[in-house]
């Protein structure tokens, strides 16, 4: 268990440092974070649905500076890791994983804000020499305040794996409902985001609802092609 | 390193330039409540203060250093425009009340362009393009490829063009702020991201759920209600929690029936 736990446990640390801290590149997006994840548990097209079933609920996330958002980077890890060790996709694994996932986002949102308020205390210990115009406490409070976020991310991703993962285990084991029935309703529910967040992102640009219109004529007939 | 950088010169040391750029990257790595991005600021901006007379150690450093480093806020990319107009006008030898007043009024127009281009614009845009991807049947590796191959194209753009156009124009740098793209970008991107959002969701969900039409059908009429139900609850309940809720419920369903 732990020889998993901590490659997963460092993986959540880097993602979730890359939702804010450092680079800001999108490794975090759960279409990347989830997959990578998968990978690491050998299993990356695992990695891939679930995460590409998170994207769709994650388009409503926007990070908009102050506001408080969830925590997508560890959060796919836990979610991707637990829907990837099950390569058979049994019956409820991709509902149990998504509903770790987004436990761990909720989790994850509340522990950057404790973050952040964390970095307000660093940084009033030190006005006085921020003041001054110290390079020293500008650099120092900047690498606190990315280790601080790393170490958040990969401690989170530990215990929420660690505590979800045999939960996981043993739900799968009672699980009652078919499996694509199950998979059908979880992957409803997050197009339904997806689809709420379309509307909040692009209702207001001129012409949007054509473009929409006809992307989902063509979406339906390349659908139906397949 | 006490070398001078007169404004004559009109560039950085290539150095400096791509130490400011990775800095830039942690901009936000100090982020709190109080000064938001302002530490990020100044600790972006140090390499290039320290061309200013009598280097680390020096006066002009130290008021510069002082000056940068509280409250600022800007979208994080397009602070980059922010730190490159800084770093001009410090070296200039501006007045501090001029350059106090200058840093205040970039705040609101970096970070409202910055929120409509990045994060309500080529972010989703990306993100649905390479769902769709992921509905035609990509592999995992070509899917997470175009996504960030896609994303950090303009991502890395947008940081290197601010930080070019900050340095180039200096106290002037609002003209800048009219570029095409700036302007028109998140019209356009709005209106591609719509046709993706059409083209994606029934493709991810065929990919999802896989073979039989009929469930299918039935999902994409769910999905189509499930939306309409968010847009008349928007402000009132984050889609992400209420899915948690809903498939925690279902969960618990499954599990106890």
């Amino acid at each position: 268990m732990l020889i998993d736990l901590i490659p997963l446990a460092l993986l959540g640390g880097v993602l979730g440092l890359d939702v804010v801290s450092f680079p800001q590149a999108m490794i975090s997006r759960p279409i990347v974070a989830s997959t990578i994840a998968g990978a690491l548990v050998g299993q990356s097209p695992s990695g891939l649905l679930l995460g590409a079933a998170l994207e769709l609920i994650a388009l409503e996330t926007l990070p908009f500076g102050a506001s408080r958002y969830p925590e997508w980077g560890s959060a796919s890890v836990v979610g991707g890791a637990i829907f990837s060790s099950y390569p058979s996709h049994p019956a409820g694994a991709m509902s149990l994983a998504m509903v770790a996932a987004l436990a761990t986002t909720w989790i994850g949102g509340w522990t950057m804000v404790k973050l952040r308020q964390l970095n307000a205390v660093w940084a009033g210990r030190k006005r006085d020499a921020l003041a001054a115009g110290a390079r020293g406490s500008v650099i120092s409070l900047q690498l606190d305040g990315m280790t601080a976020d790393f170490a958040r991310g990969a401690l989170l991703t530990a215990i929420a794996y660690a505590a979800l993962a045999p939960l996981s285990r043993m739900c799968i084991e009672l699980w009652t409902i078919d499996q694509r029935d199950s998979r059908a309703f979880v992957v409803a529910v997050a197009a339904s985001v997806a689809g709420g967040a379309a509307w909040k992102l692009f209702h207001s640009t001129a012409g949007a609802l054509w473009f929409f219109g006809g992307g989902l004529a063509l979406g339906l007939f390349m659908m139906f092609l397949r | 390193m006490t070398t001078n950088v007169s404004a004559a010169t009109r560039s950085l040391p290539v150095r400096t330039q791509i130490s400011m750029f990775v800095r830039m990257l942690a901009i936000q790595g100090a982020w709190n409540y109080e000064t938001l991005l302002g530490n990020g600021i100044g600790f972006c901006l140090e390499p290039a203060l320290r061309f200013l007379p009598g280097g680390v150690h020096g006066k002009a450093f130290k008021d510069a250093m002082a000056r940068e480093s509280h409250y600022f806020n800007a979208h994080p990319y397009l602070a980059a425009v922010a730190v490159g107009a800084l770093a001009r006008v410090e070296l200039d030898g501006e007045s501090p009340e001029r350059i106090e007043r200058f840093r205040t009024a970039l705040c609101g127009p970096l970070g409202s362009v910055g929120d409509r281009l990045v994060w309500a614009g080529w972010l989703p845009f990306c993100s649905l393009a390479s769902l769709a991807l992921f509905g035609l049947g990509a592999t995992p590796i070509v899917v997470v490829g175009f996504f960030l191959a896609a994303y950090n194209a303009g991502h890395f753009a947008l940081r290197i063009w601010g930080l070019r156009t900050g340095w180039n124009h200096g106290l002037r740098v609002a003209t800048a702020l009219g570029h095409p793209v700036l302007r028109r970008g998140p019209q356009q991107i709005g209106r591609v991201a719509a046709l993706a959002t059409g083209v994606a969701i029934p493709l991810a969900l065929g990919r999802i759920i896989g073979p039989g039409r009929s469930l299918l059908g039935l999902v994409l009429v769910t999905v189509a209600l499930g939306s309409f139900l968010l847009v008349r609850l928007q402000g009132r309940i984050e889609g992400w929690r209420l899915s948690l809720f809903v498939v925690a419920a279902f969960v618990l369903f499954s599990v106890v029936r």
